[in-house]
């Protein structure tokens, strides 16, 4: 089925199937944003918090995980946080019933996705992947550079608190990895790319960190690097607002270098797991983009 | 007393030293000399392991296979090793050096964060590698979070779980406390790796032994991040002095020493030089020497500052990036004070 974007004024009518951290950050973003309108939360055990805490809000939820979804109908947009085998069953049954699919878990289903990067050249996929934590931080920043100039190799660095980072990732860093190396290339743009993550257990708890090396050879002007680098940040800023230059582009023998930190909002999860954060404001994003004008 | 497996780590941390550059030829000759003088692993590649040679901690000349080939060509009786840290290193890399000869995979992560390991430590035993579960930075974590994370490493089914004390920060009762901490918690057993900010590192030896630890960590002249590892032939010398059973032979570690020492002419040998006392009395990674030293001039800024300061930021292993942005939040703040 085809989906259309939403021209009307309502609001559109969202489900999270999940009701784990993600779900639960995922739907107070969503319960705050005007254009939406949470109808489901829906997870599997009757006794999780993020279940109560949606109905707290007074939202729907239901315990037998996607099935809610097909039942109430009229629903626009479904946010998947369960795992990636699950997704893999679900999406067939959200494309047949018209229903876009924004995936968080690594099922990679539809297209890989960088809301400030490739949305635009996406636009009417009715599955998007939204990759991995790092790669929404960082992918975006290669992408600005290899807008000005060739980056024949892109490395990444993600530090990340130890208590924002589940058993989810801490049991696949191989795949892990491998998504958010290709991303570097295949959405920022980089002939070939790197990520490596480093998992930080200070007290008080670090914020998402993020360092970007991108070579780009010796000899190139930094200024429109840094002038393409900032432009994106700003666009970033929009749906992050904890997005944030920390160390300011520099050259250094063939390769540009930078740091971005990633304060999330809030919402549900600590302020410190930016990393969970910006990857809910980018699903969020996509959503938005996808669907309304 | 102890019979000691020794592992050598010249050619993999001493990498550090040398600022990853190590060519197949300093690899070669050298394991060579280990492998002659008896030593029971040899341990090769990038400092910071497979997959190591990144911009971020820096760049080798040359492949990791190359490197573990130049050692597997020439070794007739010690058995060649890598370190990996999962997504520095990724499957495909432990496949390659399975094929390339390596028979032991040590795979490492933060002392605190040994589930990032499993995947890794499978792979490794999948692949039929004597599997090793590696806590990096061990001085950063107490003996009771120590000892369930290498209760972790033992239920993936890592063969012998090596505490590395990779800031030179702890003293003998401190280390004597987490091997005995560890001990209970596991049954395989145990290795130590020192280093020598403090100048503790053969003491802190000779109290793991004392514990129960049964695999030593050593490089030639004392090679690796940092104020460096305990110097390898110095460890032989005194762990046949305490009496403890090593199979490497005395004169034959001498004789390593000396070639690698030559092949790596004119690099000067490691010294504990004020920096480095400073990172293991502040609990800093000792990898991070050069990025201080090296930030320290670009900025201006006074070295001992800004290890304290990264001391104080609990900094782990790996984070590189985080010495150049303190590095110029200290030079902007001394702007300010000097304003």
């Amino acid at each position: 089925m085809t989906i259309t974007q939403n021209n009307s004024r309502r609001p559109l009518r969202a489900a999270i199937v999940g009701s784990g951290n993600i779900g639960t950050d995922l739907m107070y973003k969503l319960h705050r944003n005007p254009n939406f309108q949470v109808v489901l939360v829906a997870g599997i055990d009757p006794a999780s918090e993020g279940l109560a805490r949606a109905r707290e809000l007074g939202i729907n939820t239901s315990t037998d995980g996607v099935e809610g979804v097909f039942q109430g109908g009229s629903i626009d947009v479904v946010f998947e946080a369960t795992s990636a085998k699950i997704h893999a069953t679900n999406a067939p049954r959200y494309e047949a019933a018209g229903i876009l699919a924004v995936d968080l878990t690594p099922a990679k289903v539809g297209p890989c996705v960088v809301p400030s990067v490739n949305l635009s050249v996406n636009k009417t996929a009715n599955n998007y992947n939204l990759i991995s934590c790092a790669a929404q931080a960082t992918v975006p920043i290669v992408h600005a550079v290899s807008q000005v100039v060739p980056v024949s190799y892109a490395e990444i660095v993600a530090t990340v608190s130890s208590k924002s980072i589940g058993p989810g990732t801490r049991h696949n860093i191989e795949e892990f990895t491998h998504t958010t190396s290709a991303a570097l290339a295949e959405v920022g743009g980089a002939q070939r790319g790197k990520s490596l993550i480093i998992v930080n257990p200070a007290n008080p708890p670090v914020l998402m960190r993020n360092t970007i090396y991108a070579v780009v050879g010796k000899d190139v002007d930094i200024d429109p690097i840094r002038a393409s680098i900032h432009r994106m940040v700003a666009d970033m800023q929009r749906f992050v607002p904890g997005y944030q230059l920390v160390v300011e582009p520099f050259l250094r023998d063939d390769h540009v270098m930078t740091t971005v930190e990633v304060t999330g909002a809030g919402d549900f999860l600590p302020k410190y797991a930016g990393n969970l954060d910006i990857i809910n404001a980018a699903a969020v994003a996509v959503a938005e983009r996808r669907l309304l004008n | 007393m102890a019979k000691i497996t020794f592992v050598d780590v010249t050619l993999r941390d001493g990498n550090h030293t040398y600022r990853h550059q190590f060519t197949p030829d300093i690899v070669s000759r050298t394991a060579a000399a280990l492998d002659a003088a008896g030593v029971d692993i040899i341990e090769v590649g990038h400092g910071d392991g497979l997959g190591g040679s990144t911009v971020h901690v820096g760049r080798a000349p040359v492949s990791d296979i190359e490197l573990i080939k130049a050692a597997t060509s020439v070794v007739k009786r010690a058995k060649v090793g890598i370190l990996l840290l999962p997504g520095f290193g990724i499957f495909r890399d432990l496949e390659a050096a399975a094929e390339a000869g390596v028979t032991v995979a040590r795979v490492a992560s933060h002392s605190t964060e040994a589930d990032t390991t499993e995947q890794h430590i499978q792979k490794a035993r999948e692949l039929g590698m004597f599997t090793v579960g590696y806590l990096v930075s061990a001085g950063m974590a107490s003996p009771e979070l120590l000892a369930e994370e290498a209760a972790k490493l033992e239920s993936y089914g890592a063969q012998y779980v090596n505490l590395a004390e990779s800031q030179g920060h702890l003293v003998p009762s401190e280390v004597a406390a987490r091997v005995r901490a560890v001990r209970k918690a596991v049954s395989i057993p145990i290795g130590f790796h020192p280093h020598n900010n403090l100048g503790l590192a053969i003491g802190n030896i000779l109290a793991a032994i004392d514990e129960g630890v049964t695999y030593i960590d050593g490089s030639l002249k004392g090679f690796g991040g940092g104020a460096g590892n305990a110097q390898t032939e110095t460890v032989i010398a005194a762990l046949k002095r305490a009496g403890h059973e090593v199979g490497t032979d005395l004169f034959g570690i001498l004789d390593a020493a000396q070639t690698f020492a030559d092949l790596v002419a004119p690099q000067p040998m490691p010294v504990i030089d004020n920096d480095s006392i400073l990172m293991g009395y502040a609990n800093v990674y000792g990898g991070y020497v050069h990025p201080v030293k090296h930030a320290a001039k670009q900025y201006n800024v006074d070295p001992r500052e800004l290890i304290i300061r990264l001391g104080k930021r609990q900094v782990v292993a790996g984070q590189e990036d985080a010495v150049e942005d303190e590095a110029q939040k200290l030079a902007r703040e001394t702007l300010l004070k000097a304003a």
